[in-house]
């Protein structure tokens, strides 16, 4: 297994350095080095000198990929990619282009995420298999249609609408909690209350009615039928035969996400004012900062390979048939 | 649902409110509840430029003089100075030099920084602060020194202040300075001492007291000398910052403002929150006791001669989304907000006859609304360069002339802004001097005076005037092909179609066919820098109230595509720009007004910016806030405003309740929704085997 590992290890090398190429050619084919700086410099009074000077400090002012000037290895060397790029591999971020150091922010803003993914994540996993076995339970029956039906119709709405109409009700209408914010500690839960109800609730459709889809597919197997048949009460077939089995795929789906739960989310963050990564992510887009925005998608792509990795990994955790070779 | 409301009942506790998104400390105590949209990228003086950050710098520096709080037109007073210095001419006119004395005694607020000990802390120490004001605190009185730093850093090769091209044509030695220390400054991990370089313009005269001597006569530096670009900068604060492991945890004095002003900033997250405190060194500025006609029956000079500040702490929360930052100042967590324009009907009533209140949920709240008019153009300009409607010809003029009678913005302002604007009649900024009003004021190529007010002319005329251009309905008199123009400008996504038809309708009443170029921000600037655009739509925030900042946006030197300068129409006029350099050293008089009469005719019949408006400020506030005026020129406005903290806490009470049956509601709901259920499988567990 650890052959394995180091193979995938290296093997995400080449991955990381084309979506940092992608990366690279994506944001300067829609920004200049000139847009850069004139964005960071303000819209009043910016003169050329003063955009060069802030481009040559950066190293924005040197060919973006190939540098014809340079001699030797230098016309490879001496560009902005190869620059901003061979310091990530070792997890060298900079600083961000108004100065602050984002390895710093990274540290800071990761908590937050964290603090509003994880029960998300567990709240939403527990909540949506608990939901889907229900429906599983009471498969062809109108309680499994209406389940369906309602699950449907969640995942049919847009997860602003959800946002938007749980700051409504829950805050606005009935004073429950704050409508948006964040503090650190243990004052953290009353503002995470409703963005992780939030969270969950927009996720119970299309979560639900896939773990229904594993559920229901297991219970059609041969060893379900014997268990029955043997006489077990249908809760114990359900809970600790079918269960059990459908975890398999529900494991695996499930882990591949866990790493990326640092990365925060886009839009809820921005919504409840939580100072987290996806925030900082849509500001550093906002604001046209490459360094932050690269370093994201960098850290983004690590975690997804780890999360594919640690995928691979629990295969042989949960299934003694499987090999990784 | 039952654990989430066990959490919301312990993270309220026991108060009365639930939804306070402040600790309970926070209860009773003196504090400014109000919140920033956009993120500020400096709080340091010397490059800070824009709103956003000035609510922050200027409350923590002070330079030598400010704008009155009440009065208007703005006027200049003393801030740390004992006086508003006087322009004294040497050399026959050849240098103006501008004395400035500061009051003495005013000291630092705490800081690290002015503890020896600190410059020197081991790494260790650095990477455990969690704040500079971990640290020992110290202070010292404030000098001349210290101004005089400051401006020396206005040249620093390692900073970019955006107003050093400017000074650098003004400040003796400036340009001069900034090239010897780029010379010098080669070891780039230290500090650079800004002391030990002579900048030949600015000299110190005693511990209270410096000169600044500028390149003939400037007499708008008055009004720089009122921003923190000219506020004090200790050494100290430079040389603490400046110590290894402190940028690595985000302490710079680009983040960490180290002044003398009423408050200081001792919390810096500009991804959530931002806390001034009140500096307890504060030297205590008296209230004004004079203001303009009404401010005494508006209860604004009820504090006269006071000690100010009058709140000990400032709180300022990052919502980066209208919806929940309308509603929690609705919620009265914020003391004061802006007017989002998706609820600008739930907030603001305007009357058939244009009068405009608010509505009855915010009167009952006992919300005030005060209006200001910006001192903010923004117009239509044109591409003075280009061969269709730019140039000095006839024939473009009159169509610039047809084209100006056309749009009309007084319809743009009701649809658009809600009646947030005013119609310009010339490129000054209202409060401004040298800005004509009532019927004098009208620019006659656009409007006539009828019945005591401005009226558009109408399309006729246009239409005259067109043909008279050579496009008799928007057809080339000669070639015969429609009168086809493009128009770019700034979208922001697919809202902006209402907005594009009714450009494209404006033109259509002269038959002119308008191709509208929706781009990005930079884009446009790169069409305005290749001078590549025909019309185009862009504005300008006043610096200072002279009329000068906004004349110069049109003067020929100041040329976006030869000169990279503001004037991006290109526009280019000898008389004005004669009359431009006279006017521009005048000080306020009537031969001054003479000139800029002048020019305001010349730019109405030349029409490089056909027509615009000046945005008019909405703003909201609670009942419990006193002394709140609007100030376009200066954002120093905390220290003079009052919370009534009491009233607010039962107002808070009174409208945050917590209503609870629609939680029961949904309890009994999931319950009644577990009864088939469990009746279902209760029936399954009986039912024989099939």
């Amino acid at each position: 297994m650890i052959a394995y590992i180091i193979r995938r290890t290296l093997y995400a090398i080449p991955i990381l350095i084309g979506i940092n190429l992608i990366t690279f050619a994506l944001f300067f084919l829609v920004n200049t080095p000139d847009d850069m700086a004139r964005m960071q410099l303000g819209q009043k009074r910016v003169t050329p000198e003063a955009m060069q000077k802030w481009k040559a400090e950066r190293g924005y002012d040197k060919p973006l990929l190939w540098n014809d000037a340079a001699q030797g290895a230098a016309k490879a060397s001496n560009t902005i990619f190869f620059e901003k790029s061979v310091r990530l591999f070792a997890f060298d971020f900079g600083r961000a282009e108004d100065n602050r150091d984002i390895a710093n922010e990274i540290r800071t803003r990761m908590w937050p995420s964290l603090a509003l993914a994880i029960p998300v994540f567990l709240v939403g996993l527990a909540l949506n298999i608990t939901f889907a076995l229900g429906m599983a339970f009471f498969r062809a029956t109108y309680l499994d249609l209406w389940g369906v039906v309602l699950c449907v119709a969640m995942m049919s709405i847009s997860s602003l609408f959800y946002i938007i109409g749980g700051q409504y009700l829950i805050s606005k209408l009935w004073h429950l909690v704050p409508i948006s914010g964040y503090a650190g500690g243990l004052d953290a839960a009353k503002f995470v209350v409703l963005p992780v109800l939030v969270g969950v609730v927009s996720g119970i459709g299309a979560g639900s009615r896939w773990y229904r889809t594993l559920f229901l597919e297991e219970m059609g197997k041969d060893y379900v039928r014997t268990a029955r048949a043997k006489g077990l009460a249908e809760p114990v077939v359900m809970f600790r035969h079918v269960l059990q089995n459908a975890l398999i795929p529900v494991l695996t789906g499930v882990v591949v996400v866990i790493p990326l739960l640092f990365m925060g989310s886009l839009i809820a963050e921005s919504f409840f004012g939580i100072p987290g990564l996806g925030s900082y992510t849509i500001d550093a887009i906002q604001a046209q900062d490459f360094a932050v925005v690269r370093a994201m998608v960098f850290i983004g792509s690590v975690l997804y390979i780890v999360g594919l990795l640690l995928t691979d990994v629990s295969y042989t955790l949960v299934d003694p048939r499987v090999r990784l070779n | 649902m039952r654990p989430i409301l066990v959490l919301a009942l312990l993270a309220a506790g026991c108060a009365d409110v639930w939804n306070d998104p402040y600790p309970a400390a926070d209860r009773g105590t003196s504090v400014l509840y109000t919140a920033f949209l956009e993120r500020p990228k400096h709080l340091d003086p010397v490059q800070s430029y824009t709103e956003d950050e000035a609510r922050f710098t200027q409350q923590v520096y002070e330079p030598p003089l400010q704008y009155h709080y009440l009065k208007r037109p703005y006027e200049l007073v003393p801030l740390t100075a004992l006086e508003v210095p006087k322009p004294v001419e040497v050399e026959g006119g050849k240098f103006t030099v501008y004395t400035i004395r500061i009051q003495p005694g005013i000291r630092y607020q705490p800081h690290p920084a002015f503890v020896a000990e600190n410059h020197a802390l081991p790494r260790a120490r650095v990477d455990d602060l969690r704040s500079p004001y971990d640290l020992p605190l110290g202070t010292r009185e404030l000098t001349a020194d210290d101004y005089i730093y400051e401006i020396k850093r206005l040249a620093s090769p390692r900073l970019h202040s955006p107003i050093f091209g400017l000074m650098a044509e003004y400040i003796v030695g400036l340009q001069d300075f900034a090239e010897r220390l780029k010379k010098f400054d080669t070891r780039k991990g230290d500090w650079l001492d800004l002391r030990k370089h002579r900048l030949e313009g600015v000299e110190k005269v005693d511990e209270h007291t410096y000169r600044i001597r500028v390149k003939g006569r400037y007499p708008q530096f008055a009004y720089w000398l009122a921003m923190p670009f000219f506020a004090p900068v200790p050494w100290e604060a430079e040389r603490f910052f400046q110590q290894p492991g402190m940028a690595e945890r985000n302490f710079t004095l680009d983040w960490w403002p180290v002044g003398t002003g009423a408050y200081m900033l001792t919390e810096n997250d500009p991804n959530a929150r931002m806390q001034l405190v009140r500096n307890p060194n504060f030297r205590g500025e008296a209230y004004p006791s004079e203001g303009e006609p009404g401010d005494a029956q508006e209860g604004l000079l009820a504090d006269a001669g006071k000690a100010m500040p009058f709140v000990d702490r400032v709180v300022v929360t990052r919502e980066k989304e209208s919806i929940p930052y309308w509603n929690k100042f609705l919620q009265g967590y914020f003391d004061s907000s802006a007017i989002p324009s998706d609820t600008f009907d739930q907030a603001v009533r305007v009357s058939v006859d244009g009068d405009v209140g608010l509505t009855d949920e915010m009167q009952n709240k006992g919300i005030r609304l005060r209006t200001s008019v910006d001192t903010t153009i923004l117009y239509l300009g044109v591409n003075w360069l280009d061969g269709v409607v730019g140039g000095s010809s006839e024939r473009t003029r009159k169509l610039r002339q047809a084209i100006a009678i056309a749009i009309d913005w007084e319809e743009f302002i009701s649809i658009f802004l809600n009646g947030r604007g005013l119609v310009s009649q010339d490129p000054l900024a209202p409060g401004i001097f040298g800005q004509r009003l009532g019927k004098d004021g009208v620019n006659p190529v656009t409007h006539e005076w009828k019945d005591g007010a401005a009226r558009r002319r109408p399309i006729e005329e246009a239409r005259k005037l067109l043909a008279e251009a050579g496009y008799p309905d928007g057809r080339d008199a000669k070639g015969g092909q429609p009168l086809v123009l493009y128009l770019d400008t700034v979208g922001r996504g697919p809202g902006d179609k209402p907005r594009f038809d009714w450009w494209r309708r404006q033109f259509a009443k002269l038959s002119i066919q308008l191709e509208i170029r929706d781009t990005d921000w930079n884009r446009f600037q790169e069409k305005i820098r290749k001078g590549s655009q025909q019309l185009y739509i862009l504005g300008w925030n006043a610096d200072y109230p002279d009329p000068e900042n906004f004349l110069f946006l049109l003067h020929g030197a100041q040329s976006r595509m030869k000169s990279q300068g503001e004037n991006t129409s290109n526009y280019v006029n000898a008389e004005f720009d004669a009359l431009f350099e006279r006017m521009k050293n005048m000080p306020n008089s009537a031969a001054r007004q003479k000139i800029i009469d002048r020019m305001v005719d010349i730019v109405r019949r030349d029409a490089p910016w056909i027509g615009g408006f000046h945005p008019v400020s909405y703003g909201l506030a609670h009942a419990w806030m006193g002394n709140g005026k609007p100030n376009n020129m200066a954002r120093n406005n905390i220290k003079y405003l009052r919370v009534d903290i009491d009233k607010r806490a039962a107002l808070r009470r009174e409208s945050n309740r917590p209503v609870l049956w629609p939680a029961a509601l949904l309890v009994v709901c999931l319950i009644a929704g577990a009864v088939p259920a469990f009746l279902a499988y209760r029936r399954r567990e009986r039912m024989a085997a099939r």
